[in-house]
């Protein structure tokens, strides 16, 4: 049985990502319009904006939380080269810092040349750790030495993996040393593989690549280790054509490779379209993966560790007018000109409850 | 039995653009995909890179919850009473011995199906409730028939696997599943009955045939000798098929009665009832003869009464009533295959069919198996699951991967839970008798609890403790110490500091508290400082805190040697922040005012070599560079005023304690 809820964010362009934090009770989203919202939910589990503000001067592609134990911080990459910190105070607002609520800018970091990609935050035990990743090749991994001032935060190393990187995620082991998983979009298959691990070694102080994933020679949009729910084995699944998903064994964390038995890595079907971002479930059980052909598929493995499609997510298909694809600057004009700025309140309203029910009594879960 | 292959379900999105930007999907808190419109890498590898697009409607998430089916008000009942029949259940397996533990199962299920039954209850009652509005209506009453059917299949298990009587004869049991769950007949003898005259109409036959067919021979013959034809019976067929009825041998497991004796009295009985038809006793009493026919066990009248009948398993029961009684459990799949041939004939099997059949089959895997791809509840087969695994059926079954089903289908179970947040205490206990995998459920589950309130925190480690989840316990108290920060609280920031052990920020907090001091002049959260004990030293700077309010306090209550003594300590120590130094050597000014002395010579000594100190590292290219800009003038002035005091309290205590040791010696 399904309840959907449709919330009317406030981003006047494409949604590029949802970030949920911790405890899913807070969730933050960002856009091409430059912002960052973030929304929280009340008991009656409804949806409420409590700060929109501008974060970068080009289009945000990702926004993501750190641990509560770190406060309430947020960081945004975008395609102005630049990665931000923010920071949620308490106190009282005056009102021209209203709609930004109490999040203020602790850090920018500035250190790429291109456009950032991707940036997440480490695995709480590894400290309050940020990943950069660029499109010129660039991996970037930060760290603020200081948990009571985010105001600084140090560059821990620089990695150069000579692809430009589209993704990149952490494994979230804790067994292990830090790991980070990067995908690359260079779409030349002779470029080599475009999934390249790297571990932090203690002794040498610095990243190592431990291995680069041969098998996959398309363009990588997304990538994610799966939550370990005590399994002997990391799980990474892989935004590429298809979803490809890899099985890496604890005691030899080098590449399995496409060996026999179960170290195969499992292709899911999405008829050959590009996959372009994927999601796992807390438990590390369903993988929602969203492609080229407008659809959300959820895979989920079952005991045997056999994968299945259980569930497709499609929009209705109803193409609204086309939209308008202008220049930047000419797109500045005309949104000044048709498109009025919000009024103070408007980032403020609440999710519009249209509540739309279906009923599927025979759902199929799989086992 | 192949599974059939299903296509996969699609959901629908009222989205707009789906096609042009795509949709993403990001998971949430349990069973919860927040899906949108949009995917800029798309647009950026397209080479469009930063090209604004201007939507006309703005942007929509969706909120897309499912199996949402635990969190309505019946269910939610449902889900908190089979949590204690179901934590009951694994204390009680734990030790009982092998005699008591079936009929203790049975108990077991019993109170299950009782839960079941009043969530049953409740959801009809939703459902006719006009309060309610019509999408919920409709919701449910989909439910009501989904768990009608789980009723049903979970009985029939109940039956087979829980209760299997010694012998395997299996048929009153089996009477008693259809009597309990197919009710038509009392429904219409009811409204027939409450008429007051009996009209002999063709729902009164259809009432007294089902209770035939049912095997319900008492409730037959109270109906019939309502029949007003009883009264002038001039050819004694209505006495005869009453007789009949009441001489129909029934088998229990609980007689003395063998089967073999049985068998005899019911051949005897059956040759009866075929010689009255071959007499014609009932010719000119239709419905009477069609009574007989189905006692005496004729194929072709339930072919005439298959509307009455009711479905194949009903069918089944009937049949082997009247041909067949001392049917074994084990035999029970050949008559249920053979009753489907005939009266479902090619139409395909509903996913019902397919579990009771299993259940006959005794194919446990396959129960579940069907059940949990087809019934959309996770409730059912989890609890099904573990009480088979309890009553031994779950690994007998040509399975070594029984009791990895059993924990898959328990953490599926309190996963669905998980988007309900009132639920977690009983999530918490379902992980918990998840022997391989449950602890690393909880560990997860246990750090995303969602913290609101002190009180909730508190309960929340109160589980950690208990379960010696050290690590989650400890992440929870920096949450909390950073929110009350955040807050500024520094008291409650403290209280939970030390709880965590977190050195480097109980070092922050103490100077947060240093700070406050060197502003207002007092301390807050005074009970609090002055009764950290031993836990001051998680951090030297919590320590100096502590040790610098003993200075105050003993200077308050004039102990003035102790405390003179221990300030020096203090200052000595270095365990001060280099801006706090001041304020520690203008604390020793009152002390040099005193009429005693109170510093000795050579303590005065020390303290002018902390002073000099002090005023090196005022002048240090350190303290001129970052320090230094933030202080305002006056502040600057103040500083060096107090400086110069300092110089001159010294000074002069130095000669005066110099006499004093002069005098003394």
């Amino acid at each position: 049985m399904y309840v959907a809820r449709n919330i009317s964010a406030d981003h006047k362009d494409l949604i590029h990502d949802v970030a949920f934090d911790f405890y899913g009770r807070r969730m933050a989203t960002c856009s091409s319009d430059h912002s960052v919202q973030v929304w929280d939910i009340n008991d009656k589990n409804e949806w409420h904006c409590t700060a929109s503000w501008k974060t970068h001067s080009g289009s945000v592609w990702r926004v993501t939380w750190a641990h509560p134990e770190f406060g309430q911080v947020l960081a945004s990459c975008s395609y102005d080269r630049m990665a931000a910190i923010w920071e949620e105070i308490a106190g009282s607002t005056t009102q021209s810092q209203r709609r930004q609520g109490h999040w203020i800018k602790r850090a920018t970091l500035v250190d790429s040349r291109t456009s950032v990609t991707d940036v997440k935050f480490s695995p709480r035990c590894l400290g309050l750790k940020l990943a950069t990743c660029s499109a010129d090749g660039n991996v970037r991994i930060y760290e603020a030495p200081d948990l009571t001032d985010l105001t600084t935060w140090e560059i821990q190393d620089q990695i150069q993996t000579k692809l430009s990187c589209s993704c990149l995620s952490w494994n979230p082991s804790r067994l292990h040393p830090a790991t980070i998983a990067v995908g690359s979009d260079n779409t030349n298959p002779a470029a080599g593989g475009k999934v390249q691990i790297y571990e932090h070694s203690e002794n040498e102080r610095k990243w190592n690549r431990t291995s680069m994933l041969m098998s996959i020679t398309e363009a990588v949009h997304d990538i994610a280790y799966a939550p370990n729910l005590g399994r002997s084995y990391d799980v990474l699944a892989i935004a590429t054509k298809d979803v490809v998903i890899m099985r890496f064994d604890k005691k030899d964390p080098a590449m399995i490779g496409p060996a026999p038995g179960r170290n195969t890595p499992v292709q899911l079907d999405h008829q050959g379209a590009q996959v372009w971002q994927i999601s796992w479930n807390i438990t590390g059980t369903i993988l929602a993966a969203s492609s080229d052909d407008g659809m959300v598929k959820l895979w989920k493995a079952n005991y045997l560790d056999k994968w299945k499609c259980i569930q497709v997510l499609k929009g209705d298909g109803s193409s609204v007018a086309p939209l308008l694809m202008q220049p930047k600057e000419a797109a500045r004009e005309t949104r000044g000109s048709s498109l009025p700025e919000p009024s103070v309140d408007a980032g403020f309203m609440s999710s519009s409850s249209v509540e739309s029910r279906v009923n599927l009594p025979f759902l199929h879960v799989w086992i | 039995m192949a599974m059939q292959r299903r296509e996969i379900p699609e959901f629908i999105i009222p989205v707009s653009g789906s096609q042009d930007n795509l949709l993403s999907a990001r998971w949430g808190q349990g069973l919860q995909l927040m899906v949108f419109s949009g995917n800029g890498k798309r647009r950026y590898m397209a080479g469009e890179a930063d090209v604004a697009v201007n939507l006309d409607k703005p942007s929509v998430v969706h909120d897309v919850r499912w199996q949402t089916d635990m969190h309505y008000p019946a269910t939610r009942k449902l889900a908190a009473q089979s949590h204690e029949i179901f934590t009951s259940l694994q204390k009680h397996t734990s030790d009982a011995t092998d005699g008591t533990k079936k009929p203790q199962l049975v108990k077991f299920s019993r109170r299950y199906r009782v839960a079941m039954m009043e969530c049953l209850e409740d959801l009809r009652k939703a459902a006719s409730d006009m309060a309610e509005d019509e999408g919920d209506q409709e919701t449910y009453k989909d439910m009501c028939q989904l768990y009608q059917q789980l009723e049903l299949i979970w009985n029939l298990c109940e039956i087979l696997y829980i209760e299997n009587l010694p012998g395997g004869v299996i048929l009153q049991q089996l009477l008693d599943w259809v009597k309990l769950h197919f009710t038509d007949a009392d429904t219409l003898a009811a409204r027939i009955i409450s008429e007051g005259e009996i009209n002999i109409s063709k729902d009164y036959w259809s009432a007294v045939y089902i209770y035939v067919l049912q095997g319900r021979l008492a409730e037959a013959r109270h109906l019939l000798s309502m029949n007003p034809e009883t009264q002038h019976d001039v050819h004694g067929a209505y006495a005869r098929i009453d007789e009949l009825m009441r001489r129909m041998p029934v088998f229990s497991v609980f007689s003395r009665q063998s089967l073999a004796e049985f068998d005899l009295k019911w051949r005897n009985w059956q040759e009866i009832c075929q010689q009255l038809l071959v007499d014609g006793v009932f010719v000119s009493y239709q419905p009477l003869e069609t009574i007989c026919r189905i006692l005496a066990g004729q194929q072709d009248v339930l072919d005439q009464l298959q509307d009455l009948a009711g479905d194949w398993y009903q069918i089944m029961v009937t049949k082997l009533l009247y041909t067949n009684p001392m049917v074994k459990a084990v035999d029970l799949q050949y008559h249920a295959k053979s009753c489907m041939d005939k009266f479902r004939g090619s139409s395909r099997l509903l996913p019902l069919d397919q579990i009771l059949l299993a259940a006959l089959e005794y194919d446990v895997t396959q129960i579940i198996k069907i059940s949990s791809s087809n019934l959309s509840n996770w409730w059912f087969v989890a609890h099904l699951a573990d009480l088979l695994h309890h009553a031994g059926q779950l690994e007998t079954h040509q399975l070594d991967f029984g009791a990895t089903m059993r924990e898959f289908l328990l953490l599926e179970y309190a996963s669905t839970l998980m988007a309900r947040e009132s639920m977690w205490q009983i999530i918490i206990e379902y992980l918990e008798h998840c022997p391989v995998f449950g602890r690393h459920h909880l560990e997860l589950f246990v750090e995303k609890i969602p913290l609101q309130s002190e009180k909730k925190a508190y309960k929340v480690l109160k589980i950690c403790d208990e379960k010696n989840m050290d690590d989650q316990a400890q992440s929870i108290c920096k949450v909390m110490g950073m929110r009350a920060l955040q807050e500024k609280r520094l008291g409650t920031a403290l209280t939970w500091c030390l709880r965590s052990q977190d050195a480097s920020f109980a070092t922050y907090l103490a100077e947060k508290f240093l700070t406050e001091y060197s502003l207002n002049g007092n301390f807050s959260n005074l009970d609090l400082i002055d009764n950290l004990g031993s836990s001051m030293l998680v951090s030297d700077r919590l320590t100096f805190l502590a040790k610098y309010r003993d200075f105050h306090r003993l200077y308050e209550e004039g102990e003035f040697a102790e405390a003179g003594e221990l300030l020096l300590s203090l200052i000595e120590a270095n365990l001060a922040p280099k801006q706090f130094m001041l304020i520690l050597l203008t604390d020793a000014l009152p002390l040099l005012e005193l009429d005693v002395v109170v510093f000795s010579s050579k303590q005065t000594s020390q303290l002018l070599m902390c002073k000099e100190n002090l005023l090196k590292w005022y002048q240090s290219e350190e303290y001129t560079r970052e320090i230094l800009p933030k202080k305002s003038k006056g502040h600057v002035e103040l500083e060096k005023e107090k400086m110069e005091l300092l110089q001159l309290g010294l000074s002069r205590n130095l000669s005066r304690a110099l006499l004093e040791e002069s005098v003394r010696t």
